[in-house]
């Protein structure tokens, strides 16, 4: 099948600054693909090179087999956008913000009106749909930004930053939204500086760091290829981290020692808790769990994704 | 055929507009009528014992005025199209950066923005044109017949308006364009007396002025008073302050949405 975005050597420079630097992927149809990585990796510079809204500075691009320089239109008609600030027309309503833009898309009024009804009940937004935008919760607005995204029936949602602001709760009403999409079989990339986002999201991902890929693959299989299966995090007393460090170093196969904690990557946590306990040391507090995407992160880059 | 994603704009426009027309709708009838009375009728009564002015001997204030806020008051409103609506779009609310995500993209947002500036700027002006007419200030002709010189003058502001809006980042600048910029033009453009009252250095900067040439072409169409240039010259300024507005707006729109 051919895919539904292709880039090679993809760069975007603003002035002087490399935000994006010669980066290659593809996707295919139907699947959930990732950009992680810190703000300022260069991932919505990607997202709006591949939207046909900001122009390529050079390399390759092809959108549905399309140059966005020559058919950004074609390629906009197709695509779902979901900006990471919503963009919402405050002063409407929930339903005319959905009309205007199924309007923007050239979509008939009769269609829009039973589109607007699917896509109320999609966001569950359904008591809402006549209040105005403003006074709606994060969490509410955002859904109501997918929905709007996805007025057209795009063959491809591009989601930048979904969840970012949101809490915990709407975030997890979020993900079930999109999974529900996925399953629906709609195309999505999506961009996070949550680890936990792109492993519960993403079939495929790469790792973004300074405009550059530093690693591309499943959530899991990023994992398996660049951690350890367990993690041990060990905390000391202020001044105590730093002396532990040698030590600390014998009971795992690599250690990060981070300004408050350290890390032992190791494929069995539990011994090196013993292990570490029989060598005298004495943390302050010890965590047993899996190695994540922000291990890998931090194993790529030496540095951690949230700061 | 680039038509269709232009209405597509105008279209959303009018939306938001069916939100906000009652209050839009009343205050573009009553501050007309509150000013026509006001300066008009009651200011006016004083200014009638006067000698008048000169060329305009025997002419009622209220004549004299009604055709002149017309277009001063389609400059205001041209004002404000052009600069909080347009800082909502691009930066209050970013309704602009969605329009631009979608198919219609930002050529055809700039010309719905300014076909829908047209309609309100029309709009505005045969509000006013009726009251004036009601309350006897002007013909009703002489109404219907401002209507499009209160356009043009609409579109003329507008334009270059929403061009210095384009890439503000705050009000600051746009507050400093009404105080020094709008309210001046508004006071001593000829609309309240005429430009030759001025110190001759003033009388040269008010002719470069838009409302200026706008409050000219109204009298001449309203009164029949010949002005002291040509008809042409005066549409001809104000639809290249219009035109130069619309290539700067492109420009910076572009440049703004498309980074």
């Amino acid at each position: 099948m051919q895919p539904l975005v292709e880039a090679a050597d993809l760069t975007k420079r603003f002035g002087d600054f490399t935000a994006v630097d010669q980066i290659g992927f593809s996707v295919a149809p139907g699947e959930v693909f990732g950009f992680l990585g810190p703000n300022g990796a260069g991932k919505s510079s990607t997202m709006r090179m591949i939207g046909a809204v900001s122009p390529v500075t050079s390399g390759r691009l092809r959108v549905f087999g399309l140059d966005p320089a020559a058919d950004g239109r074609r390629i906009r008609s197709r695509l779902g956008v979901v900006p990471q600030d919503d963009s919402l027309d405050l002063e409407l309503s929930v339903e005319e913000n959905l009309y205007i833009y199924g309007r923007y898309y050239d979509i008939p009024r009769r269609q829009i009106r039973a589109r607007i009804e699917e896509l109320i009940d999609f966001a569950q937004l359904g008591e809402r749909r006549t209040s105005r935008v403003d006074p709606l919760s994060g969490g509410m607005k955002r859904r109501l930004t997918i929905a709007r995204g996805l007025i057209n029936r795009p063959d491809l949602l591009l989601l930048d930053e979904p969840t970012t602001g949101l809490d915990p709760q709407a975030r997890h009403v979020l993900w079930d939204r999109l999974y529900r999409l996925k399953q629906d079989g709609v195309t999505q990339i999506i961009t996070t500086h949550y680890m936990d986002e792109a492993e519960q999201l993403c079939d495929r991902l790469v790792i973004m760091d300074r405009g550059r890929i530093v690693a591309e693959g499943s959530p899991r299989g990023l994992i398996e290829a660049h951690s350890t299966r367990e993690v041990l995090e060990v905390r000391f007393p202020v001044g105590e981290l730093e002396p532990a460090g040698p030590a600390l170093r014998q009971v795992a196969d690599r250690v990060e020692l981070l300004a408050d904690r350290a890390l032992l990557y190791t494929s069995n946590a539990d011994s090196a808790l013993a292990e570490t306990h029989r060598l005298g040391l004495r943390p302050e507090s010890a965590l047993v769990r899996r190695s994540t995407l922000e291990d890998v992160f931090l194993k790529l880059t030496g540095r951690t994704l949230v700061d | 055929m680039p038509l269709p994603g232009v209405l597509r704009v105008v279209e959303a426009d009018a939306v938001v507009y069916r939100r906000v027309w009652k209050g839009s709708a009343f205050s573009s009838f009553v501050t007309p009528a509150l000013f026509l009375v006001a300066m008009g009728l009651g200011l006016g009564s004083l200014v009638d014992r006067g000698a008048g002015a000169p060329g305009f001997e025997g002419l009622s204030y209220v004549a004299f005025l009604a055709p002149g806020l017309l277009v001063a008051s389609a400059m205001q409103s041209g004002a404000a199209q052009g600069s909080f609506k347009v800082m909502a779009g691009m930066k209050w609310d970013r309704t602009y950066h969605s329009v631009v995500a979608s198919p219609v993209g930002t050529g055809r947002l700039v010309g719905g923005h300014f076909i829908w500036t047209a309609i309100r700027m029309l709009m505005v002006s045969v509000i006013f044109g009726g009251v004036a007419a009601a309350l006897g200030a002007i013909s009703p002709v002489a109404a219907l017949a401002l209507a499009p010189v209160g356009m043009l003058i609409g579109l003329a502001t507008a334009a270059p308006m929403t061009a210095f809006t384009a890439n503000r980042e705050n009000t600051e600048a746009l507050t400093a364009v009404f105080r020094f910029g709008i309210t001046p033009m508004y006071l001593f453009s000829g609309t309240f007396f005429p430009i030759t009252q001025l110190p001759e250095w003033l009388q040269s900067v008010a002719t470069v002025t838009p409302l200026w040439h706008a409050v000219e072409l109204a009298r001449r169409i309203a009164l029949g008073h010949s002005s002291a240039l040509p008809a042409w010259l005066h549409v001809g300024y104000l639809v290249l302050l219009f035109a130069v507005g619309v290539v700067l707006t492109q420009r910076l729109f572009s440049r703004r949405l498309n980074v």
